[in-house]
């Protein structure tokens, strides 16, 4: 019954006191938050209430906003993201994105896979390359699907297998982190099932962070939520207990559906 | 907490009042059973009697109707928070509900095995038991109806009433019997009547732990138990 005990063991990221400013408006306020490898986090709340904004500042994908400025500290392992000593590129590489339209490169399956290795110098050879990109697409749960037709298009797939392969392609540059944003918004209900399962079973060997407009996935597929609304962070606790006994009537009003 | 019936699915809060309105059907089915059975054990009326037999298939009705609205609106509204809390004690509230009218059922059937059952000095007691009963049903279903946890908490503390009635009728009845034999027959019957409206007590208490829940989301802390003669006696037999 106690929802105590919210504390991370070894937090991956850290946020602490961070705003997010688009131009005058402020978009996120103050807000704190660790994320951890053993644990899924969902980030919820209604459209513009700051969750993909702050997902976003997680690898500074707000730095591509000419009028985003971010306040406020937020690290990996310890380390400031935001540090001029920081290399964007390889932040991006170790927490690594997932969009809510498949993206996949109009390229191969392979080359979609092991472009970020190639350009980030994980593959000396071609042999390496390919242990590389097997690896990914395994894990992603791709591989019995597309192993005799690596040499096609990646834009030629399904769109889960397309998401799928986004997943893989952020795996094979070897992540600590993933950052969802509405990951499954586009894909069908088997494809949707396919990706649930997949991020259970990426659990514990990466920090997992999903946005989602759908409750019933958050409930799924995470152990914390943070419940997010007009730029604050309202709730954060145990999944279970934000879904059965949330403690803020907020939070309450929007999982009930009686929000607005 | 309000009686918040403000989603913006409007059929969902449709559903939510139906539900709340066949429960609330269904209790006052049950209380009503309970104190028509009590009357005709008191009078001694027979039709009255067979009467609470047959109604309580309409409380049967009502468990069935509750059951499948819940399972429904769980399926097709997937409820969170207190709304899902709700759903889970409405389908408990039923079958503690539906239990309230077997043992009304079971008083009433008792009426035509029991003769000349007015003389018991006991019956005055029993009526008076039975009245607070019906009062922890009425007001059990009542803090579910309005979400009323401290009513809820009232209810509990009020079952100890009950409880000391049980076993104040227990001993009346063990003493009548010893002094009038030729009552066992009807006094074995009463004493089943005290024990089936010592057990509404305690399902009414069951439903106000439960509103006590789906209210607050935390479980009431356990009350003091009235203790009743079966009680002392197992701890006589673990101590022996």
């Amino acid at each position: 019954m106690t929802q105590d005990d919210l504390t991370i063991a070894d937090p991956k990221m850290k946020a602490e006191g961070v705003n997010v400013f688009y131009g005058e408006k402020q978009a996120i306020n103050d807000v704190s938050i660790d994320v951890g490898t053993d644990l899924v986090t969902a980030f919820i709340g209604p459209s513009g209430c700051g969750k993909s904004t702050f997902l976003r500042s997680l690898n500074r994908m707000n730095d591509t906003v000419a009028s985003a400025k971010v306040s406020g500290r937020i690290t990996l392992d310890g380390e400031d993201i935001y540090a001029p000593s920081m290399d964007v590129v390889q932040l991006r590489a170790r927490v690594g994105m997932v969009f809510q339209k498949p993206n996949p490169f109009p390229k191969s399956i392979y080359d979609n896979v092991g472009y970020g290795p190639r350009i980030h110098g994980l593959a000396p050879n071609k042999a390496d390359l390919d242990v590389i990109v097997e690896r990914a697409l395994v894990r992603a749960g791709l591989w019995d699907e597309v192993k005799d037709r690596l040499a096609e298009s990646g834009t030629a797939l399904s769109g889960g297998q397309q998401q799928r392969l986004c997943i893989a392609r952020a795996i094979a540059v070897d992540p600590e982190v993933i950052l969802m944003d509405e990951p499954c918004s586009a894909l069908d209900p088997i494809a949707t099932a396919k990706i649930e399962e997949l991020i259970h079973e990426l659990r514990g060997k990466y920090a997992i962070v999903i946005v989602t407009h759908n409750m019933q996935q958050a409930a799924r597929v995470s152990q914390r939520t943070a419940f997010f609304h007009l730029g604050t962070l309202v709730e954060y606790g145990k999944t279970t207990d934000i879904f059965t006994n949330p403690k803020q009537e907020r939070t309450k009003d929007y999982i009930t559906g009686r929000y607005g | 907490m309000a009686l918040t019936n403000d989603h913006t699915v409007k059929a969902f809060d449709e559903d939510l009042n139906r539900l709340r309105g066949l429960i609330s059907e269904m209790g006052g089915r049950a209380e009503q059973a309970l104190l028509q059975a009590m009357t005709s054990l008191s009078k001694g009326d027979l039709d009255l009697a067979a009467q609470v037999v047959r109604d309580d298939k309409k409380i049967d009705a009502l468990e069935a109707e509750v059951e499948q609205l819940a399972v429904q609106t769980i399926a097709l509204r997937a409820p969170m928070a207190d709304d899902l809390r709700e759903m889970i004690a409405a389908l408990k509230i039923v079958s503690v509900v539906e239990r309230i009218g077997d043992y009304a059922k079971n008083i009433a059937k008792r009426v035509a095995l029991m003769d000349q059952t007015r003389s018991i000095e006991a019956i005055p007691l029993l009526m008076s038991m039975s009245n607070i009963v019906a009062e922890l049903i009425h007001d059990a279903l009542d803090s579910f109806a309005a979400r009323d946890a401290e009513l809820a908490v009232r209810v509990t503390v009020r079952d100890k009433n009950v409880d000391d009635f049980y076993n104040s009728i227990f001993r009346t009845l063990v003493t009548f019997m010893m002094e009038n034999p030729k009552y066992i027959t009807e006094s074995a019957h009463l004493l089943f009547v005290a024990k089936n409206l010592e057990r509404m007590g305690d399902h009414a208490t069951n439903i106000a732990e439960m509103v006590y829940y789906v209210v607050t989301g935390e479980h009431m802390e356990e009350r003091e138990r009235g203790e009743t003669p079966e009680d002392s006696a197992s701890a006589e037999q673990e101590q022996g």
